[in-house]
């Protein structure tokens, strides 16, 4: 096919597509009139049955807490399976290094074989962190985990909850290797740690949903006292519920941020 | 709709435009971030504060840094292929 007619195929389906597109945006309702039956009934009761202010956490991990199970586990899932593929890889190259004479060496021999070379790519890899990255990355990390903690102990009165406190607890940890180096890293992330967080999130969750069995009731039936709507302790299993999820998730995304930083540094040999 | 959600829209469908018409991906990777950064401000506009929080994290942190580590690994590999050569 032609350059030309394959514009004209586009054309003719962009326009078809932007007409489409048009129609149905003229049929939604405006912003902010909502029209969803569940929406509004869930927005009248919820706050009053589960005593939890935010009612987006009282529908994801009470009323729809089997979906975020199922969401969890993917998350699990992928972590596990991105782990296990770049792990291949570091052996995979750990064996072409042998053929070359030698892992442990691997390194060095890079950065010799870049100084022949005589490029200007190694002086930019070895470059020092800037000041201003590592006083501000410095700077960031104890705040950030404190917000993390916090949005993931607060799900059920503050927007917020394990999912979001767990991206920020693992940022954190980014923040350390952006503002200083490996070695810093290395020492305040104890991979097995993260493993047993991952492992204990996923695995909380199914054992809170059991809990609800046990209680007599259904798989994650809220079976905690819901305490009074406001209190720090309220909402029953969900605040529980919010923090396996918060450990899953930190876990799960610094468990890829790791395997991705060693990718990039075990071969390099910079430290 | 408020002025303030037409404005972030429009920054919004422009900084899409802006990552698809950015065709180095060193450059684009960046892009990517701050319109990561922009939909977080879009969700935060539109009343979804806990979506936002996760899209700052995801869009504007994860996922840039992610693709910055692959691109360093790929020019790495490139570098040392021509070494051995």
């Amino acid at each position: 096919m032609t350059r030309r007619r394959r514009t004209a195929l586009f054309l003719v389906a962009a326009v078809a597509l932007g007409l489409l597109l048009v129609v149905a945006l003229a049929g939604l309702p405006g912003v902010g009139h909502y029209h969803g039956v569940y929406g509004l009934g869930i927005q009248r009761i919820a706050v009053a049955q589960r005593k939890a202010t935010d009612i987006v956490n009282s529908v994801t991990f009470d009323y729809r807490g089997v979906d975020t199970m199922g969401e969890e586990f993917i998350l699990f899932t992928a972590a596990i399976g991105l782990a296990i593929l770049l792990r291949e890889l570091r052996g995979e190259s750990r064996n072409s290094d042998e053929e070359e004479g030698g892992e442990e060496k691997g390194g060095e021999e890079d950065d010799e074989g870049d100084g022949s070379e005589g490029s200007a790519e190694p002086e930019r890899r070895h470059r020092a962190t800037s000041a201003t990255l590592r006083v501000a990355g410095q700077a960031l990390v104890g705040p950030l985990v404190v917000l993390g903690v916090y949005v993931v102990t607060h799900g059920q009165l503050t927007p917020g909850g394990g999912f979001q406190g767990g991206c920020i607890l693992a940022a954190a940890l980014f923040v350390v290797y952006l503002a200083g180096r490996y070695v810093a890293v290395a020492r305040v992330r104890p991979l097995p740690l993260i493993e047993v967080a991952e492992a204990l999130g996923a695995g909380g969750y199914a054992a809170i949903g059991i809990g609800g069995l046990i209680s007599g009731s259904d798989f994650l039936f809220n079976f905690v006292p819901l305490g009074t709507s406001g209190n720090l302790l309220s909402g029953g299993t969900i605040a529980a519920l919010s923090t396996v999820v918060g450990l899953e998730v930190a876990g799960a995304f610094s468990l890829v941020l790791s395997e991705f930083i060693d990718q990039r540094l075990l071969r390099g040999g910079g430290t | 709709m408020n002025v303030l959600q037409a404005v972030v829209l429009v920054l919004v469908a422009l900084a899409g435009a802006t990552v698809v018409l950015t065709r180095v991906p060193l450059r684009q990777a960046v892009v990517t971030g701050v319109f990561g950064l922009l939909l977080a401000i879009l969700f935060f506009v539109f009343q979804a504060p806990d979506v936002a929080l996760s899209e700052i994290i995801v869009g504007g942190f994860v996922l840039p840094a992610i693709v910055l580590l692959a691109l360093a690994k790929l020019r790495e590999q490139a570098q040392s292929g021509a070494a051995d050569e």
